[in-house]
């Protein structure tokens, strides 16, 4: 169930408003829930062919040669695709804003890299058919030594996982084999700290599972253009991807979809449309291409798994004076997006604290499994596990409540973060001290008077400290993991210029205040009928079972600050103050 | 051999939108002779409610009824460029860009109001029923669609906006991590409540205690929707799912559901969450968005609170009974945690 704190942080924003706010039916609701809704598979079309593919049995193997005489003579079968049929057969997703190298192939050229790369394509008249023609293909493999420890990977004469990055990691800067972040001096601190505590910690890999599995349906439109019916969570991102590796102007593509059976991050990797677009452009006709639930689990691209060393270093007063996390993403055999979730795992570090030195190296490990790609909470949800895990140790090991563990060490407004931008606009006291309350863990007075408004930014916590710099992890130079300081930059350095404000075009007046909301004014009761009366929202707010205890009741509401003109009576439709819900899970009375 | 209650917690932040920013989102508005708006994006809707959060701050910034308002996306020969439905980013990156769009569109529709009323377009609100009238004065006042009709038929106008909102992409420093990443960061904090069985190494969740910080909530609804939804996947991470139960051995990959762990009905246990909003000051009316933290906290409040039942730390996800089992055993048996509070404040 879901209980509003319209009272929280009240004084930063004017409720007075109409539509936002409200929960108002979905306006795909009755669709979704009558089965109206139309994905992208409940398009047919005359003659519609069907792909599927051959995959690798191997984790890493040279491929000898491929026989698909066979196959392409089979019951139904129209069209065998190889690797030579594939306009260009390398690409990388992140290509698209020019980041890392052309590292994948849609088919496999030479050698395999992981059980279940795509070798062969077979579309065929029927689904069965192109199963069926798929076992009468015939590939000669020499298997090759693997490795699937991230660790083991990064280790010199490990084998070679992707050619593109043949030390196995992903190569950041042309200088580094990981992403660095250096604050402070971190040595110094653990050296000074009353308690050092070091940990390993390991997310695992997981499973997309959503409902609808990935996949596309291509067919031929007029002017030499395709339709493509698509899963994809950015369409133009699939759109992209697709033009460039069957090498088409983009406006000849046509992508439609924008309503998608489930995705969390595993359908932004255009797994199918490439290949659906391919054989449609070389058979002349419809052509589907949807992986089935075993294809989805095994090779749909998973989250990747993480492993994480955290060592901090912990005054007996509870405060964190130094945190240093070395990590390993597991990227699989291609880089597909996890260079892109290291820098956002960076970003996020220490978590959401101040702490005066901190250090990452966060590294992208390839390993001979499926290539991972992006789950809810990418270069987030793993390292937030470790983080807190990591925290009620640490408040352990301090003899502290963890709640009051958290409040001591919360960032707050005007701190400086590592990445050497202070912090605004922080709200993580108020969410202890609230799920705290709820949660009925008693807290001291002092806990609960802390404030992300009051106290961030005083002092050092407003600084960039001087930073000690170092060049461990050099690309090619397994020898300098463990070189020492290089130099240390001067307290307050910034290399990086600040970005632009966001540039908002079609305002009418040039530039919008997204904040700002536009001049509502209720209309009265009593004034002339209107055109467009609002119909009862089909699903009202029911009033939650939950009382507030006596003393925690939210003030009662207090109408905004009166808008330029006389305020009018409040109107019926507007709900303003604290609002709640019952629970979708059949909490109601 | 007895089940053990504990009680564990945990508290996140999470970025709302692509990290490094140069992700962006556009939205083109036009009206039909009727007054009736029609939102053209390529955003997707994955279940999470793209199309009802656009639509709300659509008719929000036009100052329209929201059942006069449809959201029409995605066609790429319609609906111009966005980034896709990835990284916490459709409602505050689209949101704004619609805000922009919405802000043109009213522009137009106010001005040809004006023209009718005679009056000036500086003047005039709306009610958000349909209605434009000259603020104070009620009765002065002309329906959006006689307004739309006029704009089309007599005065020659298109009541129509266009949008777009992007943050620059940010170049990162290789020695220093230094960037410019998100702006907006939603906040969090849990309490897992669990029962673990010291014979089987079970471990049931009894109760979830949240309180997410996500800005200004767009459709409380949906937030609710999200974190519930959320916070089961986040259970169904800590203690069941993994296609590489051994990792990094890859050996007992399930093929299907009947193989794949992860809760079922059994197994879902009641939540409560309180949401507060500190509007971002870059946020659709403030709106930060919660389509990706709501897992998050889950994990290592559940692992904590496994901790707090038992004694046992497991450090590698999914904390499943043979690691609890293990655990228990390494360290001679059960050692409970000190007991953290009485029974919730919710029921």
């Amino acid at each position: 169930m879901l209980e509003m704190r319209k009272d929280l942080f009240a004084d930063e924003r004017d409720d007075n408003l109409n539509v936002v706010g409200k929960g108002i039916q979905r306006q795909d609701m009755p669709g979704h829930v009558t089965g109206l809704t139309r994905y992208f598979d409940d398009h047919a079309f005359d003659g519609m062919l069907h792909l599927k593919v051959v995959r690798s049995p191997h984790a890493s193997a040279r491929i000898r040669s491929i026989d698909v005489s066979a196959a392409a003579r089979a019951p139904g079968v129209k069209r065998v695709l190889r690797a030579a049929d594939v306009p260009v057969n390398k690409n990388t997703l992140l290509s698209l804003i020019n980041f890392g190298k052309d590292d994948e192939p849609s088919l496999a050229v030479d050698k395999v890299h992981y059980v279940g790369e795509p070798v062969v394509a077979i579309i065929a008249e029927s689904e069965a058919q192109a199963l069926a023609a798929k076992t009468l293909v015939r590939i000669d493999y020499e298997p090759m030594p693997a490795v699937f420890d991230v660790e083991e990977a990064l280790k010199p004469g490990a084998p070679v996982v992707n050619e593109t990055y043949p030390a196995n990691y992903f190569e950041y800067h042309e200088r580094f084999d990981h992403q660095k972040l250096r604050f402070g001096d971190v040595e110094r601190a653990f050296a000074g700290a009353d308690i050092v505590l070091e940990h390993r910690y390991q997310m695992s890999p997981i499973e997309h599972a959503p409902t609808e599995t990935n996949g596309s349906i291509a067919a031929p439109e007029q002017n030499g253009r395709f339709v493509v019916h698509s899963c994809a969570q950015g369409l133009f991102f699939a759109l992209g991807t697709t033009a460039k590796i069957v090498a088409v102007e983009s406006n000849r593509l046509h992508f439609i979809g924008g309503t998608v059976g489930g995705g969390f991050g595993g359908k932004v990797d255009s797994l199918t449309e490439p290949l659906a677009v391919l054989g449609a452009m070389v058979t002349g006709r419809p052509v589907r291409f949807v992986l089935d639930r075993e294809e989805e689990m095994l090779y749909g691209s998973p989250r990747g798994a993480e492993r994480i060393y955290i060592k901090d270093g912990l005054m007996r007063d509870g405060r964190i004076v130094a945190r240093y996390i070395r990590s390993y993403f597991d990227a699989g055999a291609y880089t597909r997006l996890s260079s892109y979730a290291a820098i956002k795992c960076t970003a996020h570090l220490p978590g959401p604290y101040w702490i005066p030195n901190v250090a990452s190296d966060v590294h992208v490990a390839y390993t001979n499994r499926c290539p991972s790609t992006a789950m809810r909470g990418f270069g987030i949800t793993a390292v937030d596990f470790a983080l807190e895990v990591q925290m009620d140790r640490l408040a352990e090991a301090a003899a502290m409540d963890p709640m009051e563990f958290r409040i001591l060490n919360a960032y707050r407004d005007g701190d400086m973060k590592p990445h050497r931008r202070k912090a605004s606009n922080t709200a993580l006291i108020e969410c202890v001290q609230v799920a705290a309350g709820k949660a009925n863990w008693p807290i001291s007075e002092q806990g609960k008077q802390q404030s992300s408004l009051v106290g961030g930014g005083a002092g050092e916590r407003g600084q960039i400290p001087a930073t000690v710099l170092d060049a461990r992890g050099q690309i090619g130079r397994p020898d300098s993991r463990n070189s020492g300081p290089t130099q240390t930059l001067p307290a307050g350095t910034s290399r990086i210029a600040p970005s632009k404000q966001p540039v908002m075009e079609g305002a009418r007046d040039g530039r919008a205040a997204p904040t700002q909301v536009p001049r509502y004014e209720p209309a009265r009761p009593t004034t002339q009928p209107v055109t467009q009366p609002l119909a009862p929202a089909a699903y009202a707010p029911q009033p939650s079972p939950y009382q507030p205890v006596a003393g925690q009741q939210p003030p009662p509401y207090q109408p905004p600050p009166a808008p330029p003109s006389p305020a009018p009576a409040p109107a019926a439709q507007t709900q303003h103050g604290a609002v709640r819900f019952s629970s979708v899970f059949g909490r109601r009375r | 051999m007895a089940r053990h209650e504990g009680r564990g917690m945990a508290s996140v932040n999470y970025p709302i939108g692509m990290n490094l920013g140069g992700d962006p989102s556009q939205a083109l508005i036009h009206s039909n002779p009727d007054g009736k708006f029609t939102v053209a994006l390529s955003a997707i809707d994955l279940g999470q409610g793209m199309k009802q959060v656009s639509r709300q701050i659509a008719a929000e910034t036009l100052g329209v009824p929201v059942e006069d308002v449809y959201v029409d996306t995605a066609d790429s020969d319609t609906g111009p460029h966005d980034m896709g439905s990835f990284a916490s980013r459709g409602t505050h990156r689209m949101g704004n860009a619609i805000i922009v769009a919405a802000r043109e569109a009213r522009g137009v529709l106010l001005e040809a109001a004006a023209e009718e009323l005679e009056v000036d377009a500086g003047d005039l609100v709306t009610d958000g029923r349909g209605n434009i009238h000259v603020r104070g004065a009620p009765s002065r006042s002309i329906t959006v669609k006689a307004t739309a009709q006029a704009a089309q038929f007599k005065q020659g106008k298109t009541i129509a906006g266009r949008g777009i909102f992007l943050i620059p992409l940010s170049a990162v420093d290789a020695e220093t991590g230094e960037m410019n990443p998100n702006t907006a960061f939603a906040h969090a904090c849990l309490v897992a409540d669990v029962a673990v069985d010291d014979e089987t190494g079970e471990v049931e969740v009894l109760r979830m205690t949240s309180a997410y910080e996500l800005g200004r909530v767009i459709n409380p609804r949906m937030v609710e929707q999200q974190l519930v939804g959320g916070a089961w996947m986040g259970m169904s991470h800590a203690l069941y799912e993994t296609p590489e139960p051994y990792y990094p051995d890859t050996a007992h990959g399930p093929r299907d559901f009947n193989e794949y762990l992860m809760p079922g009905p059994g197994e879902i246990a009641p939540y409560h969450v309180t949401v507060l909003e500190r509007p971002a000051p870059d946020g659709p009316y403030g709106g930060k968005g919660p389509g990706e933290m709501c897992a998050n906290p889950v994990l290592p409040a559940i692992a904590n609170a496994v901790y707090n039942a038992v004694g046992v730390r497991v450090d590698e996800l999914p904390i499943t009974p043979e690691k609890i089992l293990r655990g228990l055993k390494a360290n001679g048996g059960v050692k409970p945690g000190p007991r953290r509070g009485g029974p919730v404040n919710w029921r």
